[in-house]
């Protein structure tokens, strides 16, 4: 094929080409390298150089004697090499006649589940190799498992070493009914079992004719003709998860993003996520001109024909069909890293383009993933997986990852929780729905800013956040400064403890809990005073460090300023004005900051009034002097 | 509307992590070392950008011993107003006077890896694209697309981040990177066949020509200058072409009389050998060299 018509026509056929990615599955010894070797070398992706390196590999660290051992083709680092065993996740490529694939060659061995997890994440189809002489392990079982929770709907069962039974039809029969029970019971629909030998290649890539007995086809001939449902995703409503604005100057403002699902058309209505404002497509553009239309899986930049918020993070939907927005999910969680989740602690979790903070609560149960029994547990290791809440600090938009016989919502379905500290992806993660329905993507967007809001007051709004022990001096410093600020003809509101504790927050005690709750009503309130340009002032205790810096990440930076009312716990107990130190003292009152309740000092405070050397006043001058020097009297 | 090729769908998935990294890094940057896969890469970011002009600049990490045509064409990249292009060479290796033919392996230790981490450093990316594909090598099978550097450039397979769906974690600590591999699920014919498409211009050693070469330890190589030196050897001119580009005395030649994109596919179709096969560097260490190579810092 020399001809140059003939090359143009081949790479025409080779553009035509479907691509099928796919995962191999099966423990050390099921022979998958050795089946992997087998495809690779049946459809001929092998060269000369690296049959010479194999032969030699062969006779140094090969099991085959002086023949060839394919698995060393596929074991790619050294450390596996001497092992003998695969220890992460491979990708391969090959094509036939038909079909382009991607094979993720992943692990069996237990202790890798999050391989197995990550190789399932990207493929369309997962090949169970079966060990004809074992039957149907209980890896079987959890490989299977593990590729349907993610979303792998087509399943080859391939029944390897039929050589070592003498290709007998009888084994290969059992191990068939024995699956057929499991993928009943698991509901998984769509399997083909397939007689095999690596090593001698039977009905690999070629009908085997020492296995007349089976009739269906070979695994290359199924894996060319499994049909691939490649427009699932071009069929959902249109989703643009926003990766990065495109601004050169001050002409043009292009968002861009790879399409998650549906197709985006010029002159399109599309809603703008979480805001939930609308405008219209107006152009496509790629370096090769302008599109009409843009169908799931391609990256592109689009414009909006009005001047609407939008940048990374955000997902462009259409106008009609938009997805839901919340901050609270069930979620299955798969833990992949050697530190054991921490319930409560906050994580990234990126889901699309979006990056919040997350945090997961105890699990509701882990799964035994060989018995597929829920399980009661404290928190998940590695490996374990499990079905918990998820919190996260902002809303983010999603869609549920499984979708009932379809291909699931990988793009803004599935996540990742990353340590803050050592940035390491400790988990990965499916949303089923969310558990508070946030209705603010429906809810409308408002006309009159904050900004209007302030402007009207001619003021910048502000969070005092007056914090300190019982007793301090926080409601009495606070109301000195609202005076002032009133004086001066500021628009001002304090939120003090007690009288909250009346009304909005009567349902809350003093547990850990509670106050945790506490802090969050208040911090809102605040937040939405500030939302209609008021300066707030606060007055609470609010001992813990991670609720105030809750607060601190609802506001526009800036907005927050904390204060810290300085008195030591002594000084209050002598001041004792509500008589409270001295029942707690006496047992009559629990959960006492100071006494028997932690109170943790703030590390950066703006302000820090030190009672014991500065009268109500003079902390009160201070403050506004501190305000103006802020621009924000 | 047509389903999207085999092709579309690489090249969506390029450009999305082209996006995602410039959205997440600081500092990044794009190894570019004038090759048919740099050339691919760097059309690939065009069109990632495009209208707007490339949000990081080129790094070339040269030795100096580099061909000619390869020079050539790195200066007309370069002469375009909305590229910027570094050149960095290691200045110890220069002082040193490291060369191939010395230097044996240390060469490639010296001015490459040590020279990419000293470039890295100087200019503070924390995120540098490099044109590495999977199905190159075996270890390179196994390297993520978003590949975490600790603050010595190291590499550790065994505490690789999962990689889930197309969902990229590029958070790291200070003075820490990662190395960020666009193209790591096309293959070579996939390259060739993207080439051809979008017409993008290589350096004309990939296409056969008359060339003046000698044959060393099985290895065609070309007398690109006069710093070869000869043993008695006497030059003869062939007609060759080569599959990868490296430095020149690095790099064997094929026999070959394609002087098309068609043809180098058609001769890619019926070769027997792999495309790294003409490299001196993957044999240096025996059959885990790349993967220690890699450990060490080297792209």
């Amino acid at each position: 094929m020399n001809a140059p018509a003939d090359v143009a026509k081949w790479l025409a056929e080779q553009e035509r080409k479907e691509l099928l990615r796919f995962i191999t599955c099966g423990s050390v010894d099921d022979g998958k390298s050795t089946l992997i070797g087998r495809l690779l070398y049946d459809t001929k992706q092998i060269f000369d150089d690296q049959l010479s390196t194999l032969e030699a590999d062969s006779r140094k660290h090969g099991t085959q004697g002086e023949g060839i051992d394919f698995a060393l083709l596929v074991d790619g680092l050294s450390a596996e090499r001497e092992q003998g065993i695969t220890i992460d996740v491979a990708y391969r490529f090959f094509a036939s006649e038909k079909r382009k694939f991607i094979v993720a060659d992943t692990p069996g061995h237990e202790q890798y589940t999050r391989n197995m997890v990550t190789g399932a994440s990207t493929a369309d189809l997962a090949v169970l190799l079966v060990d004809a002489r074992k039957g149907v392990l209980t890896q079987t079982r959890r490989h299977s498992y593990l590729a349907q929770l993610i979303g792998i709907r087509h399943f080859v069962v391939a029944v390897t070493k039929m050589d070592l039974v003498d290709f007998d039809q009888a084994a290969f029969d059992a191990i068939t009914a024995d699956y057929r029970v499991f993928a009943e019971k698991i509901g998984i629909a769509g399997w083909t079992a397939i007689p095999v030998s690596g090593l001698g290649g039977d009905n690999v890539g070629e009908r085997s004719d020492r296995m007349s007995w089976y009739t269906g086809p070979s695994l290359l001939e199924h894996l060319d003709t499994v049909p691939l449902d490649m427009a699932a995703d071009a069929g959902k409503p249109m989703r643009l998860p926003v990766q990065w604005v495109n601004r050169p100057d001050q002409s043009f403002r292009g968002f861009t993003g790879q399409i998650a699902s549906g197709s985006v058309v010029r002159s399109q209505d599309i809603r703008v996520l979480p805001s939930g404002r609308t405008t219209r497509i107006e152009r496509i553009v790629t370096a090769d001109g302008d599109l009409d239309k843009a169908i799931a899986g391609q990256s592109v930049t689009v414009t909006f024909t009005h001047e609407v918020d939008c940048s990374r993070g955000d997902v462009i939907a259409a106008a009609d069909a938009p997805p839901e927005a919340a901050d609270q999910f069930e979620a299955t969680i798969v833990w992949m890293d050697e530190q054991e989740m921490l319930p409560g602690r906050g994580y990234w979790l990126k889901l699309g383009t979006q990056m919040v903070t997350a945090t997961v609560q105890h699990p509701k149960y882990e799964i035994n993933v060989n018995t597929l029994e829920h399980l009661a547990a404290p928190t998940l290791h590695l490996n374990s997986i499990g079905v918990a809440t998820v919190a996260t600090d902002r809303e983010i938009v999603f869609e549920p990852y499984a979708v009932a016989g379809g291909s699931p919502n990988r793009a803004l379905g599935g996540f990742i929780l990353i340590d803050k500290l050592t940035n390491a992806t400790v988990a990965a993660g499916m949303l089923h729905f969310a558990l508070r329905r946030a209705h603010n993507i429906h809810r409308q967007p408002l006309e009159v800013s904050r900004e209007t809001h302030a402007g009207l007051k001619g003021q910048k709004p502000a969070v005092l956040w007056f914090t300190g022990l019982s007793g301090s001096g926080k409601s009495t410093i606070a109301n000195l400064v609202e005076k002032r600020l009133a004086a001066r003809g500021r628009h001002t509101f304090l939120l003090d403890g007690d009288n909250v504790r009346h009304g909005l927050n009567r349902d809350l005690g003093f547990t850990e809990a509670d106050r945790i709750e506490n802090v969050r009503r208040v911090g809102e309130v605040a937040r939405l005073m500030a939302d209609a340009g008021l300066i707030v002032l606060t007055a609470f205790i609010s001992p813990f460090r991670a609720e105030r810096e809750l607060v601190r990440n609802m506001l526009p930076e800036g907005e927050f300023i904390e204060v810290f009312v300085d008195t030591p716990i002594e000084e209050a107990e002598r001041r004792d004005t509500k008589g409270l130190y001295a029942k707690a003292r006496a047992g009559e009152i629990l959960n006492f900051t100071g006494i028997d309740s932690p109170y943790e000092v703030p590390d950066h405070a703006e302000i820090v009034i030190d009672t014991t050397i500065m009268s109500a006043d003079d902390a009160a001058d201070m403050i506004v002097a501190e305000l103006s020097s802020r621009q924000k009297v | 509307m047509p389903a999207l090729t085999h092709l579309d769908r690489l090249e969506a998935e390029s450009i999305h992590i082209f996006r995602e990294t410039v959205a997440e890094a600081d500092r990044p940057v794009m190894l570019y070392s004038i090759g048919k896969d740099s050339a691919v890469m760097l059309h690939l970011a065009k069109k990632a950008f495009f209208p707007g002009p490339l949000p990081f600049p080129l790094l070339h990490v040269d030795t100096g011993w580099k061909f000619r045509d390869m020079y050539a064409l790195r200066d007309k990249v370069a002469a375009d107003p909305a590229i910027e292009l570094l050149v960095y060479k290691n200045p110890e290796a220069e002082r040193m006077g490291i060369n191939p033919f010395d230097h044996g392996p240390v060469h490639t230790d010296m001015w490459k890896t040590e020279g990419l981490k000293q470039a890295l450093d100087k200019y503070g990316f924390d995120a540098a694209f490099g044109g590495a594909r999977r199905d190159e090598e075996k270890s390179r099978a196994k390297e993520r697309i978003f590949s975490f550097r600790d603050r010595n450039h190291r590499w550790d397979p065994k505490r690789q981040r999962p990689e889930l769906w197309s969902l990229y974690n590029v958070r790291k600590a200070k003075g820490e990177s990662v190395r960020v591999f666009p193209i790591s699920n096309w293959t070579e014919l996939d390259v060739w066949q993207y080439i051809l498409r979008e017409k993008i211009e290589i350096v004309p050693l990939y296409f056969a020509g008359e060339r003046p070469v000698v044959e060393r330890d099985g290895l065609i190589l070309m007398v690109d200058d006069d710093r070869i030196p000869l043993n008695g050897e006497t030059p003869q001119v062939r007609r060759v072409r080569f599959r990868t580009l490296g430095c020149y005395p690095l790099t064997g030649a094929v026999e070959s009389s394609a002087c098309t994109v068609e043809e180098i596919v058609a001769e890619m179709l019926v070769t027997t050998t792999s495309e790294r096969q003409g490299r001196a560097i993957d044999r240096d260490a025996g059959a885990a060299s790349m993967e220690k190579k890699k450990q060490e810092g080297y792209f």
